[in-house]
């Protein structure tokens, strides 16, 4: 065999294998879009991807069973609200890491750090109690709060402090002889320079507070307040058992349309999240 | 243009000042819901509190000593813990890297296998533990069908304590491998091509290339995936609550659902409080452990 067969061998092989792994990757969603169209009866018959009855009932009835447009609306503005705070805030003080010297910044630098450790499950119980003498049980403000402030905010910070460290300080300092104020430097130079940054942030951060789910249970307790996760681990009978279609098609409604813009963002989106993984 | 400044406020003395007003919002924001919980749970760690009658009391150390020597619950949950977190980690970081290491240089339909590899990772949690306990059911459920067309009677999967075990490990791996594996693809990608280049004009295999060149120029990278992937596992909470609830026989029941199941389900806030504390002391140990290992192991 010459290399070039070999490596043409080689190749396949690597594809057949790969072929293989990616069908636990892909299965669940095309399964669970499968039943989320049948009938309860169905699913539980013999086992068929393209479903025999297409019952489009069941995205009516996700509607009636819970407030789940309401819920929807929620997930939604909770999620553009967090990443709109976040980015402000994270770019604000990641620039102020990166580009001011001040007294105590390596010991705060060290605290900041040291947060990007600590699981949310063990300031919860704190939080809980903070939360609720504010006066804020059942409400979206410890949705919006706890993210923005909490550790994935902090990492948002460094990755934008990263990002402002490579860029040329010229710019900066023309600006500053034009007579721009920090805030100014920061407004009108900073930030337009650090477009990929704040995307990546902007990104992660949407599909954090997207998915989030022990904030939600904990501190929200009527339908009409409830995000997307917490809906779907409801679409429960009275006896608490799943109802499987019902369940499986809200997931669909809830997943779907992440997936497409993830399809047609896939190479930013995938970017964003090992810009994130390098500093975090 | 008008100078505001006073004299006193010296150019230092005046970027110091702006500095903090940058990081003012994160800093308020970061001791209110950060620092202050944490050093709430220190005291609360040390009370009986019950959330129902409202009354807490200092009682010292008592909760440490229910968790570690009395309740046996809590070696049990332990125990579930760092099964979890050796099942979960070494599989994740194989399977990442082996996926890394086949999707790092571009071939025909690399886009393809990444994306779908990385997919799972932007799906919420709880939507994938709905779909995969749905797949998983007892003879109903779809993997145990087509386990039946070749042969394989399937356990019950989530019905069984060890098999609910390795369901939920598999089925974590499966969704968040694709971070870890975009994280290794960077990192390969920033080793220079010349490297591999010069070894194999020396004639060394592939394993060779792989064992003496790149293994050591990922050791940062790895070190990393590990410390993150290590914490992860810890943290785990909405994949166990969704596809197992902790059973069957508390053989899923974590540290972070334990924790959720004392504070929020019994309303223990003091042992729920010295749970948390444990957990807060394992996660830093454990990365301490393993920066402290690399650093040994580097020099």
């Amino acid at each position: 065999m010459t290399r070039r067969q070999r490596d043409l061998v080689y190749r396949t092989c690597w594809t057949i294998a790969l072929l293989i792994a990616a069908i636990p990757f892909i299965f669940p969603f095309l399964w669970m879009v499968s039943a989320g169209f049948k009938s309860v009866t169905e699913i539980f018959g013999e086992p068929n991807l393209i479903p025999r009855v297409w019952r489009w009932q069941n995205f009516v009835d996700v509607f009636t069973h819970q407030p789940f447009a309401r819920q929807y609306f929620n997930s939604l503005y909770i999620a553009l609200s967090v990443t709109a705070l976040t980015l402000v805030i994270s770019s604000l003080a990641g620039y102020a890491l990166a580009r001011m010297r001040f007294a105590g910044a390596g010991l705060l630098m060290l605290f900041l750090v040291s947060a990007l450790m600590v699981p949310e499950e063990v300031t919860i119980i704190p939080n809980f109690f903070l939360i609720k003498w504010m006066g804020l049980m059942d409400t979206h403000w410890p949705l919006i709060l706890l993210p923005t402030f909490g550790p994935h905010g902090v990492m948002a910070t460094f990755l934008m402090r990263q990002y402002f460290l490579a860029l040329p300080k010229e710019l900066e300092e023309a600006g500053k002889m034009d007579g721009l104020s920090r805030f100014g430097i920061w407004w009108r130079i900073a930030l337009p320079m650090s477009r990929p940054a704040l995307a990546a942030v902007a990104i992660i951060t949407f599909l954090f507070s997207w998915n989030l789910f022990l904030e939600p249970l904990i501190f929200l307790s009527s339908l009409d307040m409830f995000t997307l996760p917490l809906a779907l681990s409801n679409f429960t009978d009275t006896y608490g058992l799943p109802l499987w279609n019902l369940q499986l098609a809200a997931t669909t409604l809830a997943v779907v349309p992440i997936l497409i813009v993830y399809l047609i963002a896939q190479r930013q989106i995938m970017e964003s999240f090992a810009l994130s993984g390098v500093k975090g | 243009m008008r100078r505001k400044d006073a004299p006193w406020l010296t150019l230092k003395y005046r970027e110091m000042l702006e500095a903090w007003l940058f990081l003012s919002p994160t800093l308020i924001g970061f001791i209110i819901f950060f620092l202050g919980p944490l050093v709430a749970i220190v005291y609360y760690s040390m009370t009986e509190w019950n959330l129902l009658t409202q009354q807490a009391t200092f009682v010292g150390l008592k909760n440490f000593h229910n968790a570690l020597l009395v309740n046996p619950d809590f070696w049990q949950v332990l125990r579930n813990s760092g099964i979890f977190a050796l099942g979960l980690v070494p599989l994740n970081m194989a399977l990442a890297l082996t996926l890394a290491l086949a999707l790092s240089r571009p071939f025909f339909g690399v886009v393809f296998f990444r994306t779908v590899f990385f997919a799972p990772v932007v799906t919420s949690a709880i939507a994938w533990a709905i779909v995969w306990k749905f797949l998983l059911q007892g003879e109903a459920g779809i993997v145990n069908q087509m386990l039946a067309t070749v042969g394989i009677d399937g356990p019950n999967w989530l019905r069984e304590p060890n098999w609910a075990m390795a369901a939920v490990i598999v089925t974590r791996v499966i969704k968040m491998v694709g971070l870890n594996m975009i994280l290794y693809i960077a990192a390969l990608q920033a080793i220079p091509r010349d490297y591999e280049e010069a070894a194999r004009l020396e004639g060394a295999s592939r394993w060779q290339i792989f064992r003496m060149i790149i293994w050591p120029l990922l050791a940062p990278t790895t070190l990393i995936i590990m410390v993150i992937t290590t914490i992860g596992s810890f943290k785990v909470f909405d994949h166990i609550y969704q596809m197992t609830g902790g059973g069957p026989e508390n053989g899923t029941l974590v540290l972070a659902y334990y924790i959720y199941l004392q504070g929020f389900e019994y309303f223990d806030v003091g042992y729920a409080s010295a749970l948390a504390m444990i957990m807060f002391v394992i996660v830093m140990a454990l990365t301490i452990v393993q920066v402290m290992l690399r650093r040994k192991e580097m020099e």
